[in-house]
């Protein structure tokens, strides 16, 4: 009853063609968008910028890009770790070697040399398929780990191979304060969950699917594998490359290529599968999931030890947390394989025939 | 001359200590079409059971004798691996039949996750020793063909020996017996073995828990080579060029698939790492097999992939 | 589905409760955040600096705290990864914390970035920045008591004296053996200059974090022969080290490690293997007959109160955690002396407090250290205070001391440090502090 569509016309072809045909979904998301552009500043505390709403923007980026790929083209890589590595080195020589670089095309910039990055990590894909090919793409996690240690040009030969990035600024603006890092990264995220969005409605993004569900049957009917494959990879590179920058310059100031190991592939892999593969907000959810819970746990669990009175040392808190994060993941596998994203499509049917139960 | 022998005995002896994880991979997904990524979990997990129950037995019973206590510590953290297995294929495998391979990818890796955090919860995070009696300081062999003699690593070949002796029982257990039938009927064709009788989850039982002695066997050898510690996990990542290379689901696959990467992981390091400035193995193991995926793209000895459009 | 509806809501409950909470009042104590490492593979050797680095504010507490102001800790698992560190730093920030002491050269990078803008000091005992010795560029990092280029320097002097002098080292081969991270890579630039002066081959070995797997970086260094081995590693990679040399047959004698990869976590599983095998020390080695393990055992440890095991009391990593705390804490007191005693230094007068602390000789024998440290005095271009290392040896059960006092050759050490902060003040368009800033 909450979401009935009843009486929602459209009279022209741009009115039915619009991402939110629906007029409760139009309201929900721009409240969503004031609160997060307007209310979320006033109300929130610098922890939760720095720790929570920060990160969050910018793995939801990132589990976007990983979405196009995995969700949407279903080619499963484990090289996403290594795409946000060249995004960020890639940002990071262009802003830091030529004079006067503005901020914003540094990091477009570093997206497309992950982009060449992905889509010659990607090739492999046109011959190798499925499990195959999720261990192939782990060379490219690790070629990209070794590289950045070893080069001493993408990290400016500093002796340690560690850099950094200060005194930030966009179109004039200081990007010092969490209020406003965090504004630039949201703003970066609308507009590139736009782009991801459109794309995935388009003729491109059918081809995607196409190719997921059996990508056989879709040569047969003229798709090209080879096109549609390697701009799935090169579109999610982009992405993922941006985020990747974005997580350098803004979230860290300061790396080493150890920042993007292997477990961030992994990371980026479990965001995508436990939000919902297939979905734009499945990325959403799936980074707000993974990046809260261990703050969570980190806070509840000596909590809850401190009402039982029990002192636990740091490292039964740790594991603890890595057993609960594992087997949250197999509960919620277990109880909803599509993630998420599901959840809330089952919430909005459940809305739509309120208070019928179906 | 000696020198590009040495690394080439190395690297064939690093291969099949891989391959030995390796297996592990092969026999799971062989079976019950999961890919097992907790298996460098499991390899930790029974490694720390192990070296625990060896280090407790004394304290708890009084026993001393070295080749006791370690078959009495082997024997228990197989029983332990038994009933990871078990509970596995319980609360895990039977609620996610017949879901996607992405799925059970997943749910595998929060197994891994769950044993990681759970074994070193119970056994502690320390570094601890298995002492199995391995001889640690070099052989010098062929001292008359090659001044100063060839180096061999004494440790690392009774490893290659054990590795070669479990792949023989395996696959006496398979072709030999009533229950290793069953297994290769199953991986074969779920629904058909279902069909005529075969109790499947019974099966996956039987395939974890032979996967879990698997690990424990690997774990024992890595265990003592680098002393158990949660590093030991990372091993798995280090196998898994082995298992595609030698195809999913190929026990041989994985032997020879071992071998290859082995001798093209430390030759590569060996040989070209200098000109590049070191650290290459790793990727070029993946790299290497990747050269041979595109070649064949099911592995050397996988099955074809055939789509039915 | 119905215990699922239940889960749900209880779940949100508990996380909205738990993000409610807020930050603890501020009460009368000196805030110390420990960022520390019981996980992951560096675990061994993290636990044990992280116990005796715990206990030494235990026993500081006993004693009443810093001129009766007690110290409030909090801990705080990193797992030695960079990511997490920040995250520790971040969420411990808003307790007013004296210090910040991130035990991960990684993490150290990320924070001196950090740190001057949250008025906070990061004390590195013994990693870090090397170049963050020169404090007149870097204001707010402290690395007291010793910097990787000092142990390179001193290891080199080691190997020098033992070949009979420098010129002897002509033509001599050399090997590094490095964890390949910003870690690792700390002393090259001190062993390159090294090399070009006196004339002998460096040859560097990457070995990939975290070390597992070195057969093939050994079997290098059999086929080469370096006349010395360098170990610079941490954690899991020392053992692995050591356990692989003896596989090839590399004499340990010919071993030398940093003062991180000589500790007993590294050596005690090789035992009689490891026979032989020499690291530099940061002024203190193994020293289970000093007052200072004395007063812990009798103080904390026999009150139940210890954070580890007894036995681990004494031993180097314990030691140095030890070690760093009282650093720490005595930056606190100078502080005080100057601030106010009695109360609660906040992170810039800590940071005065490190400019300016003078442990004399007796006042570290009154702490306990006699016959462990020698005197630290740092100031205002000097953040380092000291540069006093020794040598010791594994005999196969115990670490033994088989040298005298070294100290790093200022004449080598100075202008490397100097060019290299320069660089970085350039980069980060610094002005170097003068005399007028010092007195702040």
């Amino acid at each position: 009853m909450f979401y009935r569509e009843n009486g929602q016309f459209k009279t022209s072809y741009p009115e039915d063609q619009q991402i939110f045909p629906i007029a409760q979904d139009r309201v929900f998301v721009v409240l969503l968008l004031l609160v997060a552009f307007a209310a979320v500043p006033f109300f929130a505390s610098d922890y939760m910028f720095r720790a929570i709403l920060i990160p969050f923007v910018i793995m939801a980026m990132a589990a976007l890009g990983v979405n196009i790929l995995v969700g949407y083209c279903g080619q499963i890589s484990l090289g996403s770790g290594a795409f946000m590595a060249v995004g960020a080195y890639g940002a990071y020589n262009f802003f830091a070697r030529v004079p006067d670089m503005p901020l914003l095309p540094a990091l477009l910039l570093g997206g497309l040399c992950a982009t060449a990055f992905g889509v010659l990590f990607g090739l492999p894909s046109l011959r190798v398929r499925g499990l195959y090919l999720a261990v192939a793409t782990l060379a490219a996690q690790f070629f990209a780990d070794w590289m950045f240690l070893r080069v001493k040009w993408f990290t400016l030969d500093t002796p340690s191979g560690s850099v950094s990035v200060s005194n930030l600024q966009v179109f004039g603006l200081p990007l010092d304060s969490d209020v406003s890092k965090y504004l630039f990264c949201l703003t970066l995220l609308v507009l590139i969950a736009l782009l991801a969005k459109n794309l995935v409605r388009g003729a491109i993004g059918r081809e995607w699917m196409a190719i997921r569900d059996m990508d056989v049957a879709a040569a047969v009917i003229g798709i090209r594998p080879m096109y549609a494959k390697l701009s799935a990879f090169a579109v999610s590179s982009f992405i993922i490359g941006v985020a990747g920058a974005l997580w350098a310059f803004i979230y860290l100031g300061s790396w080493e290529p150890g920042a993007f190991s292997v477990d961030q592939s992994f990371r980026l892999l479990f965001m995508v599968i436990i939000g919902g593969l297939g979905s734009i907000m499945g990325g959403f959810l799936g980074a707000a999931f993974i990046v809260v819970l261990p703050i969570f746990l980190n806070q509840f669990l000596p909590m809850l030890a401190g009402l039982a009175g029990i002192e636990i040392s740091t490292a039964v808190v740790s594991h603890t947390e890595l057993m609960i994060f594992g087997a949250l993941i197999v509960w919620f596998l277990i109880v909803e394989p599509h993630g998420l994203a599901k959840l809330w499509s089952i919430g909005k049917q459940k809305m739509r025939v309120w208070p019928f139960p179906y | 001359m000696a020198f590009f022998l040495e690394t080439l005995l190395g690297g064939l002896m690093a291969g099949m200590l891989y391959s030995l994880v390796a297996l592990g991979f092969v026999l799971i997904y062989k079976a019950s079409g999961v890919f097992n990524f907790a298996q460098g979990a499991m390899v930790l997990f029974a490694a720390l059971a192990m070296a625990r129950f060896a280090e407790w037995l004394p304290q708890l019973t009084g026993l001393t004798q070295p080749v006791l206590v370690n078959l009495i510590a082997f024997v228990l953290a197989g029983g332990v691996m038994f009933m990871v297995a078990w509970l596995i294929e319980r609360l895990v495998l039977r609620r996610l039949v017949n879901q996607e391979g992405t799925t059970l990818l997943m749910a595998t890796l929060g197994i891994a996750y769950f044993l990681e955090g759970l074994g070193q919860t119970i056994f502690g995070n320390d570094i601890y020793k298995i002492d199995i009696g391995m001889p640690k300081d070099p052989v010098m062999a062929f001292d008359t063909i090659f001044p100063g003699g060839l180096l061999i690593n004494q440790e690392d070949l009774i490893a290659a020996l054990i590795a070669a002796l479990l792949v023989a029982l395996l696959s006496v257990f398979f072709q030999k017996t009533a229950t290793g039938r069953a297994l290769r009927a199953v991986a074969d064709d779920h629904q058909a073995a279902q069909s005529i009788g075969i109790p499947l989850n019974r099966i996956w039982v039987i395939v974890w828990c032979v996967a879990g002695v698997v690990a424990l066997v690997a774990g024992m050898i890595w265990g003592s080579k680098l002393g158990v510690q949660f590093s030991l996990a990372t091993v798995a990542l280090r196998a898994l060029p082995v298992v595609i290379l030698g195809g999913l689901t190929s026990v041989p696959g994985a032997i020879i698939g071992g071998l290859i990467i082995g001798v093209g992981e430390k030759l590569s390091e060996v040989f070209l790492g200098p000109y590049v400035g070191g650290g290459i193995e790793i990727w070029f193991a993946y790299v290497l097999a990747l050269l041979f995926l595109l070649v064949r793209p099911q592995g050397l000895f996988g099955e074809k992939i055939i789509d039915r459009v | 589905m119905k215990t699922f509806k239940l889960v749900l809501p209880a779940l949100l409950a508990a996380f909205a409760l738990s993000a409610a909470t807020t930050v603890l009042a501020q009460s009368k104590e000196q805030f110390v955040p420990v960022l520390s490492y019981r996980t992951g593979p560096y675990a061994p050797n993290g636990t044990q600096w992280a116990n005796g680095f715990v206990d030494y504010l235990k026993l500081v507490n006993t004693k009443g705290g810093i001129n009766n102001v007690k110290i409030s800790f909090e801990e705080c698992e990193t797992g030695y990864d960079t990511a997490r560190s920040v995250e520790c730093y971040e969420r411990l920030k808003s307790k007013n914390p004296s210090f910040v002491q991130p035990l991960s050269t990684g993490a150290t990078f990320a924070i001196t970035e950090k740190a001057p803008v949250d008025k906070i000091p990061v004390v590195t005992v013994g990693y870090g920045r090397s170049e963050s010795a020169d404090g007149a560029v870097f204001k707010w990092n402290f690395p007291i008591a010793g910097t990787y280029w000092v142990a390179a320097d001193t290891i080199l002097q080691a190997i020098a004296k033992k070949e009979g002098g420098w010129d002897k080292l002509k033509g001599k081969k050399i090997g590094l053996v490095y964890h390949d991270s910003p870690f690792g890579k700390e002393p090259i630039p001190l062993l390159q200059e090294r090399s070009r002066n006196h004339g002998f081959e460096l040859q560097l070995l990457p070995v990939t974090a975290p070390g597992v797997e070195q057969k093939a970086t050994w079997l290098q260094v059999r086929q080469a022969r370096p006349d010395y081995v360098v170990l610079w590693g941490w954690g899991v990679m020392n053992s692995t080290a050591i356990k692989e040399a003896q596989a090839t047959g590399y004499p340990r004698e010919k071993m030398y490690g940093v003062w991180w990869a000589g500790a007993e976590p590294d050596v005690k599983d090789v035992a009689d293997g490891a026979k032989g095998y020499n690291a530099v020390t940061i002024q203190h080695g193994a020293e289970p007959n000093s007052d200072i393990v004395k007063n812990l055992l009798a103080q904390v440890h026999s009150k139940g109160q210890g954070t580890g095991p007894k036995e681990e009391v004494g031993q180097v990593l314990y030691l140095r955690g030890v070690m760093s705390a009282m650093i720490g804490i005595e930056g606190i007191r100078a502080a005080q002396e100057r601030f106010g005693k009695g109360k609660v230094m906040t992170g810039e007068q800590v940071r005065w407090g490190l400019e300016n602390l003078n442990l004399t000789q007796a006042k570290l024998d009154a702490l306990g250290f006699k016959g462990v440290m020698r005197p630290i005095s740092t100031s205002c271009m000097d953040h380092m205070g000291a540069a006093w290392t020794r040598i010791h040896t594994w005999n196969g059960k115990a670490w033994e001391f088989t040298s005298d006092w070294m100290q790093a050759d200022e004449q080598i050490l100075k202008p490397l440090v100097k060019t290299t902060a320069d660089k970085y003040a350039t980069e980060k368009k610094l002005v170097r502090r003068t005399g007028q800033d010092c007195q702040s």
